[in-house]
């Protein structure tokens, strides 16, 4: 009897993945699922921030994929890793700041070295050539295989047979006649065989599944960089901090993160020991973080704004707390701004 | 049999499932953890980790925007 090969499939939640682990599943291999945080992932997260989205499932796809084709999950936190593949993408960044090849290469290349560790013989991707602009072209796909160092270990089922037979074709392991030959934009094909495989229920994240590949966040990365004299360098919380709230830089000195709803504030009263907070006490308003080193003016500046996001927008005179990172708490007294006192280009 | 806990306040999905995965990494079948998070999100990330990971619920409460999982470590 032959012995049994045994696979990693990169899983991301999307249906990509789930189909290729499915088809490669389907020819007797044993195939796990690896999945890599690298701190941009949209799942999950602003779902458990924001109060009106508390209604939502609140699933994470990636885990409801597994569960799905009864497959165990290894979620690996890669988010000190990932920092050099953002900061240095060798193959420079998609639309916004997605550095979506080099990401897929190092994905990959962590997958090679987590079969090499626990006695896999070879990795799945549920790639397409033509399905994403930068990392999923005919071009690319030998350049992941080869800069990743999986070379032929790295078989894409959804368009082997578009691409030249790798080691677990060409040793047997799986039949390349019941690959597929996918290609390009439409999402029919994917369909019919989610359809075949019985699959009637499978996430389909707009835009992907990486909040680097979102026009918003990017501005707001670059921002931060900016304001640390191009000092790359971030830690889970800066990142976390760019996917909530309003985020307003009136001076280059400083930046308000402006809670936009209850969720928003309870997430950011975590935040009330590394930042200075601002809020309003005469009326009530939204919690406010200010980043940076303000001065005495700015932070009059920015009490007009607090106060502008609070009930008592129109009232002459608003009283806003300001609490240090100490905890040491006092008053000013201002005049909220008026809407037209604060140009669109504060907005990050 | 032992019982640990495991502080996941204020971590965000996936973290508080990642932070499990790695703890039980070190732990025996039998043993029990107590997870305690902040991410409404655990109460349903967690359950699916175990199911598929062969670890066994054995009980979740919500309280005060705190949210606990004591888990048993599957064999």
């Amino acid at each position: 009897m032959s012995k049994q090969r045994k696979a990693v499939a990169l899983i991301s939640g999307g249906l990509d993945s789930m189909l290729a682990a499915k088809t490669v599943m389907e020819q007797g291999v044993h195939v796990e699922g690896i999945n890599f945080f690298t701190g941009f992932c949209v799942e999950g997260h602003t779902h458990a921030i924001r109060a009106k989205d508390k209604a939502k499932p609140k699933r994470n796809n990636s885990l409801w994929v597994a569960e799905q084709l009864g497959i165990k999950l290894h979620i690996v936190d890669v988010i000190e890793e990932y920092k050099d593949v953002l900061i240095n993408p060798k193959h420079g960044y998609g639309a916004n700041m997605n550095p979506c090849l080099d990401c897929k290469i190092f994905m990959v290349n962590k997958a090679k070295q987590w079969i090499a560790e626990n006695g896999y013989d070879f990795i799945i991707t549920g790639e397409v050539i033509g399905q994403r602009p930068m990392s999923q072209r005919k071009e690319t796909m030998p350049i992941i295989a080869r800069e990743s160092g999986a070379d032929d270990l790295l078989l894409r089922p959804l368009c082997a047979k578009n691409l030249p037979a790798t080691l677990p074709e060409r040793e047997g392991w799986v039949d390349r006649a019941k690959l597929f030959d996918f290609s390009g934009r439409s999402r029919k094909p994917q369909m019919g065989l989610a359809a075949s495989f019985g699959f009637n229920e499978y996430a389909q994240p707009a835009g992907g599944c990486c909040f680097l590949t979102d026009a918003s966040y990017s501005a707001k990365l670059v921002d931060l960089w900016q304001a640390r004299d191009n000092n790359k360098q971030y830690d889970l919380d800066d990142i976390m901090l760019l996917k909530v709230g309003r985020h307003i830089r009136p001076r280059p000195s400083f930046k308000m993160i402006v809670a936009r709803e209850e969720g928003e504030g309870r997430f950011l009263q975590g935040y009330k020991k590394e930042f200075i907070t601002m809020n309003c006490t005469s009326h009530s308003g939204p919690l406010v973080l200010i980043d940076g080193s303000p001065s005495a003016e700015d932070l009059y500046l920015a009490a007009g704004i607090t106060a502008r996001y609070g009930q008592g927008r129109d009232a002459e005179q608003v009283d806003v707390a300001l609490t240090g990172k100490d905890g040491a708490e006092r008053s000013i007294q201002v005049k909220p701004l008026l809407a037209d006192e604060l140009p669109e280009e504060w907005f990050i | 049999m032992s019982r640990e806990i495991l502080n996941a306040r204020r971590l965000l999905c996936p973290l508080p499932v990642i932070r499990t995965q790695d703890k039980v990494k070190g732990m025996q079948p039998g043993d029990q953890l107590e997870v305690i998070g902040t991410d409404p999100g655990v109460m349903q990330d967690i359950p699916a980790w175990c199911r598929i990971n062969g670890h066994k619920v054995l009980e979740t409460q919500a309280h005060d925007g705190e949210y606990m999982i004591v888990l048993e470590v599957g064999g």
